[in-house]
């Protein structure tokens, strides 16, 4: 019996065709990420007059409102931190471009809600600067305005990461055709520059925005009511579950509707029809003396978003010190973070490949796309919907709650995209009669795989293990909702004492969760380097 | 040569391919014979690649039979897997391995063989590959790419070695030398080739036997010669090479155009007559004509003639005669025209 099924599975598949275990285990990938949402979706068709009281009260289109109008706004304030950077870096002369590239990235390393706590820890009553100054100046940084601002300041790297790299393949002879017909450098930047940097534009604010909306840690600290602040507060205090439930439905609804949005804006225009190979790189150009004003704009970015939280988590640090403060220390929290998130990463990268495979080698293959849009559904979905889903899952598979299996399976159901998207990129680069080459030679696809394939394409594999890893230490909710009893992460003792502002305890785990997320940072730079 | 006329190496019969439900190798039928090379010739996009993807086991065929080296690899519902067909091949693109050393590359099919150092070192030494094995393949020129591309291919002893547009990666100055030099190397080892050109001079000046593909099928195959003096249409004719095309009814067993009568059959059917440019000569007694334009090329030149009936022909004459636009020449004909039936 098992031999038989053994040579099913192993039958050679005929040219052209996905082997049958290649199918078989993206099919098992793509089924499990189905499972949260159809399990909420459960939870409220069960209790349908509770969870129809939760959706279609007066509060909740007031909660919806105010989060589109918290996402747009931190949207486009990031937008307007990362194009000039994107811009000075990529197409002027500035000195010490290079360097200013790689931190302006750096901010990808701190949580927003350690962001969050910065801020709070600064600029707020009792905070730094009303301690140093001994005055406490009332600064309105809680709201709408300080969530907004502190969620621009630490997600705009990721607009950086989509616009420079179009930025640089910009052909410069459509500027100059632009000039000849006598257009200025503001009406070409306008007319042609811009557009040609919309899907950038746009897959990098999609990032943004998803983020935002599913973001937890930073607007519960700066009291915001988002969504996901409405929702865990729900869960936790009032025990009003489905209510919980049927919010948490309505806020992946909104994720999805954003990206079908952005796919469907983005439509079937073609900015890439005519491009011809080997464009010259475009002219530097000069900034003379306008460079310090480049200087001061990123010098007040970079103090914000780096200087800030380095000085104010030592000041805290030190002063919880010498003030005789039990500083615990965070070396068990250390160690645990590490071990769950490599091991995340290396489960996720494990899951990714036969995805990717699928979708670079057999893209006309039937089952083909509803993999690939089911695998993609962690990148709409918060990371607060799939723990809470996973929660209810519990309920019923008490053998798995609150254990370290059901907590890795989160995180790969919402990193997924990210190992599936890196290494599609390197699989693109890796020729198929390469791999045909090696068949003739005599090996088997699994051979090829492993002695050509993956080591052709391992940077790939390993950018994605870097990713998931880096956003793996840095998640809040779902490590708080799923977290295993006797777990401590990093980002847990991080949340505990920042949300009663205990600045000082929570100083040491938040520096030593920035070194961590600097690691895979470095390699993520190390990796794009030698391309 | 040492081709055995008997032994088949490779013998396919009725094969088909579709993509999409559309079909793109329809009825493929040929036989090659032991240590003969094979050139099947075509224009792009006429299926020539993805016969040889059917017969190394890429591509499914959806019809038909294939032996190689007597072997059923295609029959029915049986599939034989690329890795066991015994088959080289030289990809258009080369697909070297970029992870590797030359000497890698070349070892990558002698896994598990006995004596593979041995028979890495002779495909190294027969390339003259030798003081190569330790480079990386980004190293290495298209022209040594493309040896290591072959030596890899024939490493294993394959029964039967494909090449996929071997040269058309090559910068033209390099082409001749590189195209010599895969010749001897194909000869010495004796090994059967099938190779995939789109370019006629490629394929009639080191193939055996030429396959002319067009659509999807198999129009004529034969010695280079029959192919270029004998074309079985007119298509044939004049992707080999450049042609004159008259045509004309037939009648009384005849065809009457402005080079002259020729016979032909099919009364009342249209007939097309061939003639190459170089089986028009100047002469001193003949057609009258007039020199439009001039085409130089070194080892000969092309005028471009006008006859006084308005039809233009093309004469290609030695490199010495000097002959410019508006002069008056004679051309007659040097050889008997081929007469074919105009299809359509």
């Amino acid at each position: 019996m098992i031999a038989a099924v053994r040579t099913f599975i192993m039958r050679s598949s005929k040219p052209g065709q996905p082997s049958i275990a290649l199918i078989l285990s993206a099919l098992i990938v793509a089924s499990l990420t189905i499972a949260p949402p159809a399990y909420l979706l459960f939870r409220i068709i069960d209790n349908s007059s509770a969870a129809a009281d939760a959706i279609f009260a007066i509060s909740t289109l007031e909660l919806t409102l105010r989060t589109l109008a918290y996402t747009v706004t931190v949207t486009a304030l990031a937008t307007m931190i990362a194009l000039p950077i994107a811009w000075l870096t990529e197409r002027t002369d500035l000195p010490a471009r290079r360097i200013i590239a790689i931190l302006a990235v750096a901010p990808l390393a701190i949580p927003t809600y350690v962001g969050a706590m910065v801020m709070i820890a600064a600029l707020g009553p009792g905070g730094m600067f009303s301690d140093l100054l001994e005055y406490d100046f009332p600064l309105p940084i809680y709201g709408f305005g300080g969530a907004t601002v502190v969620l621009a300041l630490f997600t705009y790297p990721y607009l950086l990461l989509t616009l420079r790299p179009a930025i640089g393949a910009l052909d410069p002879r459509l500027e100059e055709a632009s000039g000849s017909f006598g257009y200025g450098r503001w009406t070409t930047f306008r007319r042609i520059v811009l557009p040609q940097l919309r899907p950038a534009l746009s897959s990098g604010g999609l990032i943004i925005a998803l983020y935002t909306l599913a973001d937890f840690g930073a607007p519960s600290l700066m009291r915001f009511d988002s969504f996901t602040r409405v929702i865990f507060v729900r869960y936790e205090s009032t025990f009003d579950r489905t209510g919980a439930a049927a919010l948490a439905f309505l806020l992946a609804l909104i994720a999805l509707s954003i990206v079908a949005l952005e796919v469907w804006t983005r439509g079937r225009k073609r900015y890439d029809a005519i491009r011809i190979a080997g464009h010259p790189k475009a002219e530097q150009i000069r900034l003379g003396s306008w460079r310090w004003l480049a200087y001061t704009y990123i010098g007040t970015i970079l103090a914000l978003t780096l200087v800030l939280p380095v000085g104010v988590l030592s000041y805290w640090l030190i002063r919880g010190i010498s003030a005789g403060e039990q500083i615990s220390s965070v070396w068990q929290e250390l160690n645990e973070t590490l071990l769950v998130a490599g091991f995340a990463a290396i489960v996720t990268v494990i899951a990714a490949i036969p995805i990717a495979i699928l979708t670079v080698r057999h893209s006309r293959f039937s089952l083909t796309r509803p993999i690939e849009v089911l695998s993609y559904s962690g990148y709409a979905l918060p990371g607060l919907v799939v723990g809470l889903s996973l929660v209810f899952a519990g309920i019923h598979l008490r053998v798995l709650y609150q254990s370290y299996a059901m907590l890795i399976a989160a995180y790969v159901l919402l990193f997924l995209p990210l190992a599936i998207g890196a290494a599609r990129v390197s699989l693109l680069q890796v020729r198929p009669s390469i791999e045909d080459a090696a068949r003739g030679l005599g090996r088997s696809r699994w051979n090829v795989f492993r002695t050509v394939t993956a080591p052709v394409a391992y940077r790939g594999i390993i950018t994605g293990g870097a990713l998931v890893f880096l956003t793996t230490i840095k998640e809040l909710p779902v490590t708080l909702l799923l977290a295993p009893i006797g777990f401590d992460s990093l980002a847990v003792r991080v949340w505990s004492a920042s949300s009663e502002a205990f600045f000082a305890r929570a100083a040491l785990p938040a520096l030593a969760l920035l070194v961590l997320s600097s690691f895979p940072l470095l390699v993520l730079e190390q990796i794009g380097r030698r391309r | 040569m040492n081709i055995k006329k008997d032994t088949l190496a490779l013998r396919a019969s009725g094969l088909c391919a579709s993509f999409d439900g559309i079909e793109v190798i329809s009825d493929l039928t040929f036989d090659v014979r032991e240590g003969e090379l094979l050139a099947i010739l075509g224009p792009s996009g006429c299926g020539k690649t993805t016969s040889l993807r059917l017969i190394a086991g890429f591509e499914l065929a959806t019809a038909g039979s294939l032996t190689i080296g007597g072997e059923s690899v295609i029959e029915s519902n049986n599939f034989r897997p690329p890795e066991k067909r015994g088959v080289g091949m030289v990809f258009q693109d080369y697909a070297l391995f970029p992870h590797m050393t030359v000497l890698e590359n070349i070892e990558y099919g002698l896994q598990g063989i006995e004596g593979q150092h041995q028979m890495t070192a002779q495909a190294l030494a027969m390339t003259n590959l030798t003081n190569f094995g330790d480079r990386r393949v980004h190293e290495l020129s298209g022209g040594e790419q493309q040896r290591v591309a072959l030596a890899r291919a024939i490493a294993p002893q394959p029964k039967l070695l494909l090449l996929d547009e071997p040269f058309s990666n090559l910068d033209p100055s390099l082409r001749s030398r590189v195209r010599e030099e895969l010749h001897d190397i194909v000869r010495q080892t004796g090994i059967t080739t099938i190779l995939v050109t789109h370019d006629q001079e490629e394929a009639l000046s080191i193939a055996d036997r030429v396959a002319f593909m067009t659509s999807g099928k198999i129009v004529q195959i034969g010695s280079p010669e029959e192919i270029y003096l004998q074309p079985a249409s007119i298509d044939v004719a004049v992707f080999i090479g450049e042609t004159n095309v008259l045509y004309g009814v037939v009648s009384n067993s005849s065809v009457d155009t402005p080079l002259g009568t020729f016979a032909a059959s099919d009364n009342g059917s249209i007939a097309a007559v061939l003639v190459r440019p170089e089986h028009l000569v100047l002469s001193k007694i003949g057609i009258p004509a007039t020199v439009t334009h001039r085409e130089y090329y070194g080892h000969d030149q092309i005028l471009r003639v006008q006859l006084d009936d308005t039809t233009l022909v093309r004469v290609r004459i030695d490199s010495r005669t000097h002959h410019l636009p508006g002069d008056r020449v004679m051309i007659s004909l040097s050889e008997a025209p081929l007469v074919l039936a105009a299809s359509g």
